[in-house]
């Protein structure tokens, strides 16, 4: 069965479909409306046997590269531009086929936002190559 | 069939022999390396074998058994280098104590030589009897990984001397370190933690040791009430008290006054006795602010430079300043420590806790909302927005209609 990653983003990706304030600004009830959302997805994931893993990632972030040699590694200091991508985290799933993970992506997408309505938020669908050889001769 | 509390109570008898069939075998001369790997061997053959023959003696047997695993694996060894086999001691009987036993085991796991991550996981498998499995789950790394980096560990302390006494100090932050590195996972690492911490109040007077111990168990004996049953974080001053381990709470008071009546203060005494002071609080309204402040006051006198050297409890007292002289005199206390810790969601979260206190909610709301953006755990994370968004609907400048931007 394929693997996919079902990436949740902090900011990048297409416009969103329906702008929405950060969450420490919304109402009480519906922040506990969203995080009961996301464990609910947990569960059903696990109870589905779909569930791999699941992760969040903190926004702090740098980039580092080699800095040549008996140079310290490079890194990016400060914030970069509002604009670039940033990974929230994931889920990883193991579904029998991609529009099952599309399906999913979609359920995760619909989680309630302000007012209890759907976030429409953008899910960003990967899948994970697999690591061992086919069993079967390549055609 | 042997049903699950038969079968833990054997294990929990098991691994209770653990420290002291291994400081046998390194007191006599094995390698620890060797020792450690062979006793494994042989707790993996008793679980095997002692449920349909129990042994008379469990010690004698484990240590018989390791024996010859290490004759084994000593022959073999001589076989490839193509030597004479070597010479071996049979087991002598023990003449020590299980206290003394433990604390040398402690000493050698907490080698300062190795890193606090290799410190524990070896005390939790030479001194805890856990398995490689059991302390990977713990720690939610792979057990490959773990069971490399115990090995590596092990390789380290070849060659170092191991009959010196070790640094006490390190063996209490490495105990501290276990019991604070979850309550959550398929292992209680706290209750591991309070068990070895109590195992080395019986090897040393050290009233530190009896400090720390009493810190566990005052700390551990709210486990109940901290989090609500969806998995959110309860804080200290919402917490249903009744939920509390009383007998806990009287065990840790007894070891603390035990510790504090020999008159040599250390930090975990201290932080025992400010835990002991919430403990005894019936309501969070009746918490004797005051005594924890002079408790404070004392914690932070123990170190040269308290904002740089122990920046935890400088924030710590910060809160109780806030309760007894006012909520503006803490976040006094808390600027001190913006160059520090000022990019620590703890930092933010003491300065929401604080602004709240003095009533000014939309300044709570944003603190706790920047804790939130700076905190490493989701746990945590989640009960920060939660905090943020619950101060922003109560305060008083909330005009009702949120603004639409982007997240």
């Amino acid at each position: 069965m394929p693997k996919y990653l079902l990436l949740k983003h902090y900011r990048g990706g297409p416009a969103p479909h329906r702008p929405v304030p950060p969450m420490d600004q919304w109402a009480p009830e519906d922040v506990e409306a969203h995080m009961a959302f996301l464990k609910h997805v947990s569960e059903l994931l696990e109870e589905n046997g779909e569930y791999v893993d699941a992760q969040a990632l903190t926004p702090a972030r740098a980039w580092v590269r080699y800095g040549g040699p008996d140079a310290a590694p490079v890194t990016t200091d400060g914030p970069l531009p509002e604009t670039s991508d940033l990974v929230a985290g994931w889920y990883m799933i193991d579904v029998e086929s991609h529009e099952r993970a599309v399906e999913l992506a979609a359920y995760v997408s619909s989680e309630p936002g302000p007012g209890g309505e759907p976030l429409y938020e953008w899910i960003d669908v990967r899948e994970v190559m697999s690591g061992a050889p086919s069993a079967t001769d390549p055609a | 069939m042997i049903d699950e509390p038969t079968r833990r109570r054997d294990e929990g008898a098991l691994r209770a022999l653990v420290p002291r069939v291994l400081a046998g075998l390194v007191r006599r001369g094995e390698d620890f390396d060797a020792a450690e790997d062979a006793l494994q061997e042989a707790l993996l053959e008793a679980l095997r074998v002692w449920p349909e023959h129990p042994p008379r003696d469990p010690r004698a047997w484990l240590a018989t058994v390791a024996t010859r695993r290490l004759v084994d694996a000593r022959r073999s060894e001589a076989a490839r280098h193509g030597r004479e086999e070597a010479t071996y001691a049979e087991p002598r009987p023990a003449a020590t104590e299980e206290g003394d036993d433990t604390l040398f085991l402690l000493f050698c796991c907490c080698h300062p030589d190795l890193t606090p991550a290799s410190q524990v996981a070896l005390t939790l498998r030479a001194v805890g009897g856990l398995t490689t499995r059991e302390i990977a789950g713990a720690f939610y790394v792979p057990e490959a990984t773990m069971a490399q980096r115990i090995s590596r560990a092990k390789r380290a302390l070849q060659g170092r001397r191991l009959d010196q006494p070790g640094d006490l100090a390190v063996v209490l932050r490495v105990l501290y370190l276990v019991y604070t590195a979850g309550h959550a996972g398929r292992v209680d690492l706290a209750g591991e933690a309070i068990r070895l911490a109590r195992q080395l109040t019986l090897a040393t007077e050290e009233p530190e040791a009896r400090g720390l111990l009493a810190l566990m168990l005052l700390n551990h004996a709210r486990l109940p009430a901290r989090l609500d049953p969806e998995g959110r974080i309860v804080t200290l001053d919402r917490q249903d008290r009744g939920l509390w381990d009383t007998r806990e709470i009287g065990e840790g008071v007894r070891v603390l006054q035990s510790a504090l009546a020999v008159q040599r203060p250390g930090r975990y005494q201290v932080e025992a006795a400010i835990a002991a002071l919430h403990d005894d609080a019936a309501s969070a309204g009746e918490t004797d602010w005051p005594q924890i402040l002079a408790w404070y006051d004392d914690l932070v006198a123990l170190t040269d430079d308290p904002v740089r050297q122990d920046p935890a409890a400088v924030l710590g007292r910060a809160v109780a300043v806030g309760h007894v002289l006012g909520a503006a005199a803490g976040l006094r206390e808390t600027d001190r420590l913006r160059d520090v810790i000022g990019e620590r969601h703890r930092w933010h979260a003491v300065r929401g806790h604080l602004h709240e206190l003095g009533g000014d909610l939309p300044a709570a709301a944003t603190a706790y909302a920047e804790a939130g953006r700076r905190a490493t755990n989701v746990a945590e994370r989640d009960h920060l927005v939660r905090q943020a968004a619950r101060a922003r609907a109560a305060g008083p400048c909330r005009n009702g209609r949120l603004t639409e931007r982007p997240p």
